[in-house]
């Protein structure tokens, strides 16, 4: 229900990517079908193409991150485009800025882009709708709210295994109360069509009225598993433990962590996946982490992909452009 | 000065009249419906043909901001805002800076207000000092020095063995306790309903038992210490149940509404709009549909504007880091006609829980339009058709979620004491 239309310009176009909620079905796709092709570049000897040559983003980060942070850096890197990363977790604000004077200070810098992460829920929908027009912004991951880009990485990966989403069910386990990540997967694969979505956790860490966005809720792993293709564990932080909603990590793991044991449940060809950082013996035994089921350092390389596809569309540098002949125009 | 307000529809819940007549007025004071004193020769004539004649409203919650935090708003800014939407009287929260803790800081107020001279200022004074929920306010020093009720504001009293002592010794000072009911620990970082938008918007909840178990909470002990208990701000349906039964059951409570939650539910929090940031948040649509008919069958007594004026930047953030209220003074009366309009409320009852219930909560002698009451008096233009424009709103705070909207009816005279504060002079 929050409204996406600030992310499209009047033509329909993505101008910013803040939340998945609310994008059509084609969108998605596009976005899929751009990484696809940009998912080359990587292995090529020069591993760049010039779409955003003379271009300048800025990673602003306002919480710390060094895995979504360096795939944003690479990414535009590949791109061509100049970056600049700013961790104002320890500068700006500590001294009292206010975001908005740090926004206006970097768009006198004349930067195109801004990516953004941020520790309170709105803040790059609230970053989007103050700056100046010819800026675009990136949600890096807002509080509990949308994490978009790796919602769509992990579409990525989703298809390049199975292929079609229609068929498919979907198992999300761990802390969805805290998790953006759960939250912008739900939209992508609800949009993308999947078959069903099951979110597994217990009841302190599964939101009330939850099912309201089209999820079936379990709080028995054993019985969410079952039939499973998809698996995406959730990362556990520590501080849950801290506020009462989690006796301890052990007990967790007892009823939650995925295990070998556990995985038999799913589907014979199920994938593992895992945002990351995992926390080994917490959420997801090493055997499943490191085993054959488990796909978590692809969703990595994939994020690079996907948000060169991101950045590039929401510049504008693809809208005349079909998804097949990027690795042409490139060389 | 001797004023006629000639041909006014006259309504007056108090005293059940709703008739075409002049009121007539002399030396700040009412002196005559439908005929003056013998010999009466107006030196002020208003003319109020086709217009709705009445008392003033009463406004049981508005934040002046003074003293404390003038750089959002001031006495004399925010009494003239009342002004022009027809309150003459508002009672004032204690959770200004210094604490309405002292007589000192009431006489402060009070002596701002009467210089102001716009609307009548009242304050309830803290319950518990600093509204720390420690230790017991000087509640009979604050009485004497004019404070119409106590109340700990948007403070937890978190031991339930103060808030016991509170509320017995706030009985033995017959003093009302305005009650603001939120479990702070229920509350926790909430910033927003918990339900589905906060499951879509990733803002953390707050759920409707942080409501209802401080409401059971404080009814549980008021059958026990016969304290006069006002609920402020009820936000939901549940609250609702309970608040019947207790009225049921005789216990002397009365309860309030912002008109915030007669209109704006949470599905207005879309695009993480922080004009709709508000305390007690926004709930559900039934929630909403049931405060509406609550006003109706008298479970609630009283519309309150909850005016929180601020200043641009306290809403210039992501959702969580803003300020919670809204400014409302403006929108009060041209909203909750509209529920006349909408036939939630027939217009006796619309008034009268802006004028005289809220009136007798507050324990002071206004809303009404007897012969000998103070002539406060509001003149409205049911037919006029206006729109809430953020750069004509009266207040210093301009963070009003309902600019944009279409109203219909608005005040064109505002008098106290038999003075126009507000509209032409003729």
């Amino acid at each position: 229900m929050t409204d996406s239309n600030i992310q499209l310009d009047k033509h329909g176009r993505l101008k910013h990517f803040l939340t998945i909620e609310g994008l059509d079905r084609s969108l998605l796709q596009d976005i899929l079908n751009y990484a696809e092709s940009f998912s080359g570049v990587g292995e090529r000897a020069v591993k760049k193409v010039p779409l955003l040559r003379g271009k300048t983003i800025a990673n602003l980060f306002f919480e710390p991150s060094t895995r979504t942070r360096t795939t944003f850096e690479l990414a535009a890197k590949r791109l061509s485009a100049d970056v600049l990363s700013l961790n104002i977790a320890y500068s700006a604000t500590k001294k009292g800025e206010s975001l908005l004077d740090t926004l206006r200070t970097l768009e006198a810098m004349h930067c195109d882009m801004f990516v953004v992460r941020h520790a309170d829920s709105g803040a790059a929908h609230f970053i989007a709708s103050h700056v100046a027009p010819g800026i675009s912004v990136i949600n890096g991951g807002d509080g509990r709210h949308a994490h978009p880009t790796q919602a769509m990485l992990d579409m990525f990966t989703i298809r390049r295994h199975k292929g079609d989403f229609a068929p498919l069910r979907v198992a999300i386990v761990g802390d969805i109360l805290h998790s953006r990540v759960a939250r912008s997967e739900i939209h992508a694969l609800s949009i993308l069509g999947v078959n069903e979505i099951r979110v597994i956790g217990p009841r302190t860490l599964v939101p009330k009225d939850i099912q309201t966005l089209g999820v079936h809720v379990y709080h028995d792993l054993d019985a969410g598993l079952h039939d499973a293709d998809v698996i995406i564990v959730l990362r556990l932080q520590h501080e849950r433990m801290c506020s009462a909603l989690l006796p301890g990590e052990a007990e967790y793991f007892n009823l939650y962590g995925l295990t070998e044991k556990r995985l038999c449940l799913a589907k014979p060809d199920a994938i593992v996946m895992h945002p990351g950082p995992i926390n080994r013996g917490v959420e997801i035994d090493s055997q499943v982490a490191d085993g054959k089921r488990s796909v978590i350092l692809q969703q990595v390389s994939h994020g690079i992909a996907v948000r060169m596809a991101v950045m590039a569309m929401t510049m504008g540098n693809l809208s005349n452009l079909d998804p097949e002949t990027i690795d042409a125009h490139s060389h | 000065m001797r004023t006629v307000i000639k041909h006014g529809r006259i309504v007056d819940p108090a005293n059940k009249l709703d008739k075409v007549a002049d009121l007539f007025i002399e030396k700040g004071r009412i002196v005559g419906i439908g005929k003056g004193p013998v010999g009466f020769t107006p030196e002020q004539v208003i003319e109020a043909r086709n217009r709705i004649v009445c008392p003033g409203l009463v406004d049981l919650s508005a934040r002046l901001r003074e003293p404390g935090q003038e750089y959002k708003a001031t006495i004399a800014s925010e009494t003239a805002a009342a002004a022009s939407g027809g309150i003459t009287s508002i009672c004032c929260m204690p959770d200004t800076s210094p604490v309405i803790d002292t007589s000192a800081v009431t006489e402060l107020i009070h002596q701002r207000a009467r210089l102001a001279n716009k609307a009548k200022v009242y304050c309830l004074g803290a319950l518990t000092s600093g509204l720390e929920g420690k230790t017991l306010a000087s509640m009979h020093a604050l009485k004497l020095a004019g404070c119409v009720g106590v109340s700990n504001a948007y403070a937890d009293i978190e031991n339930t063995a103060v808030l016991r002592r509170a509320l017995e010794y706030a009985a033995t000072c017959n003093l009302v306790v305005h009650m603001f009911c939120e479990d702070g620990g229920l509350r926790n970082d909430g910033v927003i309903h918990e339900g589905m938008m906060s499951v879509r918007m990733g803002l953390p909840g707050i759920p409707e038992t942080a409501e209802t178990i401080a409401v059971s909470r404080v009814l549980l002990l008021i059958e026990q210490t016969a304290t006069k208990l006002h609920f402020c701000r009820i936000s939901s349906a549940r609250s609702l149940d309970m608040i019947a039964q207790a009225k049921q059951q005789g216990l002397p409570v009365t309860a309030d509404v912002a008109i915030s939650h007669l209109y704006l539910t949470e599905i207005d929090l879309a695009e993480f709009n922080s004009l709709c940031h508000v305390r007690p948040p926004l709930r559900t649509t039934r929630d909403r549909d049931e405060l509406r008919k609550a006003l109706a069958t008298g479970i609630l007594d009283a519309i309150c504007s909850d005016h929180q004026p601020h200043d641009e930047d306290a809403k210039a953030a992501p959702f969580g880091l803003t300020e919670p209220g809204a400014s409302t003074l403006d929108v009060l009366l041209s909203l909750s006609l509209q529920l006349v309009q909408d036939k939630v409320l027939d217009l006796q009852t619309a008034l009268a829980v802006l004028t005289i219930k809220p009136a007798k909560i507050a324990g002071i002698d206004a809303g009404h339009l007897a012969q000998g009451a103070a002539a406060d008096v509001c003149i409205i233009d049911p037919e006029l058709a206006w729109v809430a424009e953020k750069e004509t709103l009266a207040s210093a705070g301009k963070n009003c979620p309902f600019t944009g909207w279409e109203m219909t009816g608005k005040v064109t005279h505002t008098l106290l004491d038999g003075n126009i504060v507000f509209g032409n002079t003729s």
